[in-house]
């Protein structure tokens, strides 16, 4: 692995300071992402600012209901924490659902939402990738992409988004706490990613310097029910072909409020407004969630090897939606 | 104890504290060191093995502040004063740890290069009352521990046969 830098920070002011906007350094949290390309040689970092230190392990209820989680909160605590476990169910299925105990030890709330894609020509630093290189051409357009997105994609970059905590957290709704050399603000978690459009190097918001410091759910949809579908090449351990994650609030047989949003389908978490809206109002019924899941793909663009995910992730959209109403009903039960 | 603060230069060597099994070790390294080869190669820890290097098979598999991780994707200055444990401390006063007896009863290996780390994840989620008791939990939370020679359905039953032992140990000595 190449040499680099490496200094600690205690607080946020010495992290962001310590940083500067020098697009050479980069934040270490739990490294999973990081370390693994740096050893590929796709990142080439001169210094590591290690935020482990920092005071952003906690997780917070807000006065207004929302909860606040700490960049530094790694995706094993907040899968078993029990606000998360009662009040965002979703987000906790999502990330069991992800990578492995060791690395979901590891892996912390901000890293996973800056994780890079798996696309093999993005971690191949000898093949053409516009992501890493930018004008160098793209080797997964006339190459192996059965992996790769049909949704959101460019003559550029067609490469997915890989995360499952980021489709739970597109459904929810977040915003995230941001502070950099110019001080802090906030934006909008479904603004944070970008498409890759002609610069697919641009993968997010972040200026140069800029700590994800905190990121805040939304207040949950009273009464939904909740659902995150992960279909994959092996039972676990393995990335998503096609996820869906649900949340339906159902009234009197009729769904009043619904979210949906898809992985490793798209460039970015996916939010599917044209499903939502196929289904507001509708009956609880497949019929309904049939519609929601057509409208959703119905801009996919496939390529060589990925036609099957059309399908493929109509149907998991399908039984998420089945399952979040049960879920709704369920829970609506007296009990 | 607060860990002292850390800054190294590309190339510099610097010194990083850490227990390991229990004793304090010192080491000298330079910040691109991973926890893995730190243990490996400084510490002659061999326990520990590397299969992949990125986080796609668990053979390096150790427990850092007593959680499973994966020390490829570590570190070593990222552990300054940290308490980690290697396969080699999972042993207590020349006594096999369960897991350990357990895989040598259900023969819960054929090459023996993944077993380390299987081992490590074994003993961690069987201290984890978060993981359910269950085959499917158990597969689930081992699923980080990649075994090339598809010892898993023993792997299995070793940790089943640990999890026996480890309740009944508990409540002899309550
Ligand atoms: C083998 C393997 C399998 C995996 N499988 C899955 C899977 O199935 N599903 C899934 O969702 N994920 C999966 N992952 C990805 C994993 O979830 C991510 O690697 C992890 O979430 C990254 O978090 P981290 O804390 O380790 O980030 P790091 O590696 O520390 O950082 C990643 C990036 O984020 C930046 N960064 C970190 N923290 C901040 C911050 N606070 N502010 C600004 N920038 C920051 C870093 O500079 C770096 O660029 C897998 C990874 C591996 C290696
Ligand atoms: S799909 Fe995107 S990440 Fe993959 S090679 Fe093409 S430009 Fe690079
Ligand atoms: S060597 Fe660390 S996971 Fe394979
Ligand atoms: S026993 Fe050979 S890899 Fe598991």
């Amino acid at each position: 692995m190449r040499t680099f830098a490496y200094r600690t920070a205690d607080d946020v002011t010495q992290a962001v300071t310590t940083h500067g906007a020098d697009d050479q350094v980069a934040y270490v949290a739990g490294g999973t992402t990081l370390l693994d390309l740096v050893k590929l040689d796709v990142m080439r970092p001169t210094q590591l600012v290690d935020i482990n230190r920092l005071p952003l392990g906690e997780v917070e209820t807000l006065d207004d209901g929302r909860l606040r989680i700490g960049a530094t909160v790694t995706n094993t605590e907040l899968a078993h924490h029990p606000e998360v476990k009662a009040r965002y169910p979703l987000l906790s299925q999502a990330l069991l659902a992800g990578a492995s105990t060791q690395l979901r030890n590891m892996a912390t709330t901000a890293g996973n939402i800056m994780q890079r894609t798996r696309c093999p020509y993005y971690r191949d630093a000898s093949a053409a990738c516009n992501r890493r290189e930018p004008g160098s051409g793209c080797d997964a357009m006339h190459g192996i992409n059965r992996m790769h997105a049909v949704l959101g994609v460019s003559d550029q970059c067609i490469a997915t988004h890989p995360s499952d905590m980021c489709i739970a957290m597109a459904a929810i709704g977040a915003t995230l706490t941001l502070e950099g050399p110019d001080g802090k603000r906030e934006i909008a978690f479904n603004d944070f990613h970008r498409l890759p459009g002609d610069q697919p190097e641009k993968e997010h918001e972040l200026r140069p310097g800029e700590l994800i410091t905190y990121i805040t759910l939304d207040t949950p949809i009273e009464g939904a029910g909740a659902y995150y579908l992960k279909l994959r090449d092996r039972a676990s351990y393995e990335f998503a072909l096609a996820s869906a994650g649900a949340l339906v609030s159902i009234q009197d047989g009729v769904i009043h409020e619904a979210r949906l949003a898809l992985g490793g389908v798209a460039t970015k978490p996916w939010r599917s407004h044209e499903a939502e809206q196929a289904l507001h109002n509708q009956p609880a019924a497949v019929s309904t969630f049939e519609m929601a899941a057509e409208a959703a793909m119905q801009d996919a663009v496939p390529h060589e090897h990925n036609a099957f995910k059309i399908p493929l992730a109509r149907q998991a959209i399908v039984r998420a939606l089945r399952e979040a109403c049960k879920d709704a009903e369920n829970a609506n039960e007296p009990r | 104890m607060e860990p002292s603060e850390t800054s190294a230069q590309a190339d510099e060597t610097v010194t990083v504290n850490l227990f390991v099994n229990g004793e304090p070790r010192q080491l000298q390294v330079t910040s691109n060191v991973v926890l893995l080869d730190a243990l490996r190669d400084e510490l002659h820890l061999t326990g520990t093995k590397k299969g992949c290097d990125h986080g796609q098979c668990g053979a390096c598999t150790v427990h850092v502040e007593g959680k499973a991780i994966n020390s490829c994707l570590r570190l070593a200055v990222m552990c300054e004063g940290q308490h980690i444990t290697t396969v080699e401390g999972l042993a207590r006063n020349g006594e096999l740890h369960p897991v350990q007896r357990a895989f040598l009863d259900h023969d819960a290996y054929q090459c023996g290069y993944c077993t380390p780390g299987q081992m490590m994840s074994a003993a961690a989620l069987l201290e984890d009352d978060r993981i359910a008791a269950d085959d499917a939990s158990v597969r689930e939370a081992m699923s980080g521990n990649i075994c090339r020679c598809g010892a898993y359905k023993n792997i299995l039953e070793a940790v089943q046969d640990a999890r026996q032992v480890m309740v009944s140990g508990t409540e002899g000595r309550s």
